[in-house]
């Protein structure tokens, strides 16, 4: 290109272009906005609201709308409103506790596996095939069984078992960005591992890994709300998953008790991987003819 | 190397992967607090230093660590996997009992999976901006995003007090008399819900890969040569491209297997279908840590079966897969 045509190119900085592309879908902009309204709903919420969501409030299992409980009351006649904004809060803190701790396992196990290949890379793709044939939900149940259902346990076991991948797709980066000319400059200008790694590698893998570190949100979400359900939760703690846990032997007569909160993790995963397929797009511009 | 060496190869691998699943169940076991003379004493209603110290030695509990270690593994090995107080039961007598159910379960929902997943890509990849596409990508973010177990429920409600057709619990109804094909066929009746409430989570992604495999194949050189000689559209598709773009679906699905079986342990739970997940919860509430350890053994052990023999199967269809 020569000189005089270069003030015609507006350059943009890159995130400007990623954030143009991501608002230009529509989809990811209504998951983005879906998402924004449930964290208004769940954090802000309880301001507005100020009903203890462990008080018994009404007849229990009363229908929506009854004496001006919005969405009833459950088997303990407590107000299931209040429930899903305190729910709510802890089933979204779990899913995102649970996928930083899956996402850090995640990229330390796959960066170190791409990065040094041979018989490094083989003893850590064999560690991370050892986890993926775990039937995780079953091992996730197997250390909250052990350990205790509290809040940190529950994390950790949903962290531990979803990490792989993450593994997968930070090692394949890695295998594919070391053999870029920019990390041989980096190289022959004797940086060390360390530097390489974490500050000339790294930073070009993150797209695939965000955008899987955005689902993984999504799934320790469910992921949290499974064990919940099957009674492997601290039972001081109320989420999604717990109230449908506990209402569920009342289905029959009061079905709205379990379809609201299932109805409300369906709408966070949802909006979640709305965004994600947005970010998807957006990082990765060359997959978009696909 | 030969088909054969490499499924002997992959057969190694496979009692590895099983043998470090069972180091990780006996590390558990031993960092967890507590201890099964812990839980005896607990369902006595308490018990004395003595009586605890005589529960450990009958136990082993009293050994160095390698020495349990080494024992638990010789055990397992002629399938030894403890008694298990709770049920008054050996542990693989248990197990074996509620495996076949589970296995059908998983094995019935995922073939329903892969067949109506591949069918509904092959119709979507047809037109790339139909009905049906739009449909297929829809279900992707709802099998994606909808709690299995809320499914399962939304199915029993509407299936209770609608349109009572199936039954919603349990796997057989003792009322029910008569042969073999009586009790078969009332057995696949009460399968019906549970089968397909786990297959829709993996239904979605079987029709989105079968979508975009066909799509790729579809451009490929050799369909054009098939279309240009004059070939019916539907031999095209159905046996030229199809073929090919089954592929990825049955790698995917042969992963799947651990996720399809962690998926059975809830559906089993909201349809009381009387499997391993069933029988996991239980004696995880009845603090029953050998029968939970042998549970996770054995569905690890499941897994690495499906898997070779996925494996094999691909292997057999597509000769072109490189052995090794």
């Amino acid at each position: 290109m020569t000189d005089h045509a270069a003030p015609a190119l507006k350059v943009q900085h890159p995130l400007t272009e990623m954030a143009a592309m991501f608002f230009q879908n529509r989809s990811a902009v209504a998951g983005l906005a879906l998402l924004i309204s449930i964290l208004l709903f769940t954090f802000v919420g309880p301001y507005l609201y100020p009903t203890d969501p462990f008080e018994m409030v009404w007849t229990p299992l009363s229908f929506p709308g009854e004496e001006g409980f919005l969405l009833g009351t459950d088997y303990l006649g407590r107000d299931i409103l209040a429930a899903m904004m305190a729910g709510g809060q802890v089933s979204m803190a779990i899913g995102l506790a649970a996928a930083v701790i899956s996402v850090v396992i995640g990229v330390s196990v796959g960066a170190f596996a791409g990065y040094y290949g041979g018989v490094v890379e083989e003893a850590l793709m064999r560690f991370t095939e050892f986890f993926q044939v775990l039937p995780t939900l079953l091992f996730s149940m197997v250390i909250v069984a052990l350990f205790g259902a509290s809040l940190l346990t529950v994390t950790l076991a949903i962290g531990v078992v979803s990490w792989t991948a993450v593994a997968r797709v930070t090692r394949s980066e890695f295998l594919r960005i070391r053999e870029l000319e920019y990390v041989s400059a980096a190289r022959s200008g004797s940086a060390r591992d360390g530097y390489l790694i974490f500050r000339v590698i790294l930073p070009n893998a993150l797209p695939p890994i965000i955008v899987q570190a955005n689902l993984m949100v999504g799934s320790a979400i469910l992921f949290e709300a499974a064990l919940s359900f099957l009674g492997l939760s601290d039972p001081n703690i109320m989420s999604w998953g717990q109230v449908i846990g506990s209402n569920r032997p009342y289905i029959l007569d009061a079905g709205f008790a379990v379809a609201i909160p299932g109805f409300a993790i369906f709408l966070t995963v949802l909006a979640i991987s709305l965004i994600g397929d947005g970010l998807n797009d957006a990082l990765n511009p060359k997959l978009r003819q696909r | 190397m030969s088909f054969w060496n490499t499924i002997a190869k992959r057969v190694g691998y496979g009692l590895l992967l099983l043998v470090a699943v069972l180091v990780l169940n006996f590390i558990l076991i031993s960092i967890a607090p507590g201890d099964i003379a812990d839980t005896i004493a607990g369902d006595m209603g308490g018990a004395d230093a003595e009586v605890m110290e005589e529960i450990r030695v009958r136990y082993g509990l009293d050994q160095p660590f390698y020495v349990q270690l080494w024992r638990y593994m010789s055990r397992v090995a002629v399938l030894d996997l403890g008694y298990s107080y709770f049920f008054n039961t050996p542990v693989t007598t248990l197990i074996l009992e509620k495996l076949p159910a589970t296995l059908l379960l998983v094995f019935s929902a995922q073939i329903l999976a892969v067949i109506v997943g591949t069918f509904l890509g092959v119709v979507a990849a047809k037109k790339p901006n139909g009905i049906v596409s739009l449909t297929v990508t829809f279900l992707s973010l709802f099998g994606f995003a909808a709690p299995v177990f809320w499914t399962g429920i939304l199915l029993i409600i509407l299936f209770v007090s609608i349109f009572p057709l199936f039954p919603v619990a349990g796997m057989i109804d003792v009322t029910v008399e008569g042969g073999f094909f009586v009790r078969a066929l009332d057995v696949l009746h009460h399968l019906i819900l549970p089968m397909v409430t786990l297959a829709s989570i993996f239904l979605a992604l079987y029709s989105r890969l079968a979508r975009a495999s066909m799509l790729e194949v579809l451009g490929a050189d050799y369909v054009r040569t098939a279309r240009a000689k004059g070939l019916p559209q539907r031999t095209v598709l159905y046996k030229h491209a199809l073929r090919n773009a089954l592929g990825p679906v049955v790698t995917v699905a042969g992963l799947q297997f651990s996720a399809v079986i962690s998926g059975a342990v809830v559906v089993e739970t909201v349809f009381s279908w009387p499997g391993l997940g069933t029988l996991a919860l239980q004696s995880i509430l009845a603090r029953d840590t050998p029968t939970i350890m042998g549970i996770l053994f054995f569905s690890s052990l499941v897994v690495v079966v499906f898997n070779i023999l996925t494996d094999a199967t691909l292997r057999l269809i597509d000769p072109r897969i490189k052995t090794g």
